[in-house]
């Protein structure tokens, strides 16, 4: 499988992303925001977590407006995968290839910690290496987590099963406890906790290998 | 010429940074103050003749938003 993980000025988790990625069996390619298109063949494009271009104007928002974006939501629209991880979820939805938007944490503090999850689909090329109704820990650290979405929008995502997880007990103010959504081909997936920090013992977790092994595994067959 | 755009959280949608404001100043004393929204003003300096169509489409492609936020152009 053929991945590219999209780097912005002010992203930190994107040699994480690659890391993890790799681990599970990924020929890993780093794409730069400048870059116009993707590599040749790319199946996953996977967007870091960090603080693209400072979180300025809002979350995400400068750096879905880049050059490899408009390739991004191209691939996405042709059915390719793409994996958005906390400011990558950000991203995704000011894309709008997700719908929603992420606010500031209803607390207002940032958060940096390991919080329990509950696995709500496992019907995703992402999740299917977990049982639907799994409880499992990955670590959170954002500031903007507390997803929003409209009402309709939110009973047609719950209607069709693409709600990826969910927090155990309130975190952030998300609407329903929602930590991370698919989109309606189940081909894009954006969440909040990050799965590429729980990939290796010495991580503290290993639960977030099993989305890696999984998305690598079933898109070499696909 | 210069505009200046001002994006609101849309009615509705909770502002945590408001509703912390809004505690901050009840504590300092100020009583009364029943609800406060946080909001971003923006000012642009244009090309003469640029239309307040032009700087809608900057507030829906990046400005703005939309699904949480709305916006109110002053031409200046």
């Amino acid at each position: 499988m053929r991945a590219a993980v999209v780097v912005f000025p002010g992203s930190n988790c994107d040699r994480d992303m690659a890391v993890a990625l790799r681990a599970a069996g990924a020929d890993v390619t780093m794409v730069w925001h400048k870059d116009a298109s993707l590599p040749d063949a790319v199946d996953l494009v996977a967007i870091p977590g960090g603080f693209s271009f400072g979180d300025y104007l809002r979350c995400g928002a400068i750096a879905a407006q880049s050059p490899i974006c408009r390739a991004v939501v191209a691939h996405a629209h042709r059915g390719g995968y793409v994996l958005g991880v906390c400011n990558g979820f950000q991203v995704l939805t000011e894309t709008q290839l997700l719908p929603g938007a992420l606010m500031r944490n209803s607390g207002l503090k940032f958060i940096c910690k390991a919080v329990d999850l509950t696995v709500e689909t496992a019907d995703s090329a992402f999740t299917a290496g977990y049982q639907t109704g799994q409880g499992i820990r990955l670590p959170v650290a954002h500031h903007d987590g507390n997803y929003t979405v409209d009402p309709a929008i939110l009973a047609q995502m719950q209607g069709e099963d693409r709600i990826a997880f969910r927090y155990a007990s309130p975190l952030n103010g998300s609407v329903a406890d929602i930590a991370g959504v698919l989109s309606e081909n189940r081909r894009v997936l954006g969440m909040m906790p990050h799965p590429e920090r729980a990939v290796d013992a010495g991580h503290g977790g290993t639960d977030g290998q099993a989305l890696f092994r999984e998305l690598v595994g079933q898109v070499v067959q696909a | 010429m210069k505009a200046r755009v001002y994006v609101m959280l849309k009615t509705g949608v909770l502002d945590p940074q408001g509703e912390a404001v809004r505690h901050a100043l009840g504590s300092l004393g100020f009583d009364g103050v029943q609800g406060v929204r946080q909001g971003k003003v923006i000012e642009l300096d244009l090309a003469d003749g640029t239309s307040e169509d032009e700087i809608g489409k900057m507030c829906d492609k990046l400005l703005a938003n939309t699904v949480i936020e709305s916006y109110r152009i002053e031409v200046l």
